[in-house]
């Protein structure tokens, strides 16, 4: 399996999936017009990757602004790691928010009530 | 022609329209209006919370626009298919407000007007669980919206949404929609 490696634009986010290591990052602006488009490469990817994963899958997601279009799209990939954690991948989720967006870690917090994955929230401090 | 551009310009200084726009909307208008926003609010030194919010409910409002204008009975009158709509963005002292105009059919205005009513009825606690409830509903519409953007806007302003449906002819209504971002 290819790793997967999107680069970020204006209104989408660097995406990177290094099979080898198992970890994935989601990183920038989701605020495409068609999300269901864009994620579609990391759909496909993470049912590959379902069939045969590694013991242990880190998933990394800091996001400066998601559009609610995007944000059925990250659900649909978190339930995706919901049932690769129950096929034999240790699964964690490590959201992260920026001191002060209250609105992206209260979006961290939705999902968590959500999806039964160990999910863990890391405030990014501002230099 | 009997517009006065004096007059125009006068009335949106007094307004405080920071830009506003009237025409077609498509994805690289909106890539370039939020480019310009995120520039201006830097150039004003605004706080990186306010930005967000600003940021985040502009994109909401335009990309509803983007995906739900339906057609302007003027221009399709003429034979043409455009699907135009006006928005603005407001300062007033240190508070934003977006201010958004598009045509609706109006066979579509009595369920908007419902999902809005019911929306500025909810308290903080109960928009975010309604938003919960809808992101995890399992419907997506072909392009990844399915009803959240309303729910998102109202969220995130923590005001309620002003709006209202003007008639227009048997077949269109004009729907505006005034969000106003509490600091």
């Amino acid at each position: 399996m290819e790793h997967l490696n999107i680069e970020g634009t204006p209104k989408t986010p660097t995406i990177k999936f290094d099979v080898v290591k198992g970890e994935l990052l989601i990183r920038g602006r989701s605020i495409p017009e068609n999300s269901i488009e864009f994620y579609k490469p990391l759909v496909d990817m993470l049912e590959a990757y379902t069939s045969k994963p590694l013991s242990n899958t880190k998933v990394d997601v800091q996001l400066e602004y998601f559009n609610t279009s995007s944000s059925k799209c990250i659900l649909d990939i978190f339930k995706r790691l919901e049932v690769l954690n129950s096929n034999g991948s240790n699964v964690i989720i490590n959201w992260h928010y920026e001191e002060d967006d209250e609105d992206m870690l209260e979006a961290g917090e939705d999902y968590q009530a959500i999806i039964s994955v160990p999910f863990k929230m890391i405030q990014i401090n501002e230099e | 022609m009997d517009l006065d551009i004096f007059d125009f310009y006068d009335k949106m200084e007094k307004n405080n329209i920071m830009l506003s726009f009237k025409g077609d909307i498509t994805s690289e208008l909106l890539t370039s209006i939020l480019q310009i926003m995120e520039s201006k609010m830097d150039t004003m030194e605004e706080s990186p919370k306010i930005k967000k919010k600003v940021y985040n409910i502009l994109v909401e409002c335009l990309q509803n626009l983007y995906h739900h204008i339906d057609e302007n009975p003027i221009a399709s009158a003429n034979g043409e298919k455009d699907k135009t709509a006006i928005f603005m963005i407001v300062k007033e002292g240190d508070k934003y407000s977006i201010i958004t105009g598009n045509y609706m059919y109006n066979d579509s205005v009595s369920l908007m007007k419902g999902r809005l009513e019911k929306i500025n009825a909810m308290s903080k606690d109960e928009l975010k669980e309604y938003y919960k409830e809808v992101l995890n509903n399992g419907e997506m519409s072909e392009k990844g919206g399915g009803g959240l953007g309303m729910i998102d806007i109202a969220r995130k302003s923590g005001k309620p949404l002003e709006f209202q449906f003007h008639p227009v002819d048997s077949k269109h209504s004009f729907f505006s929609l005034n969000i106003n971002i509490a600091q």
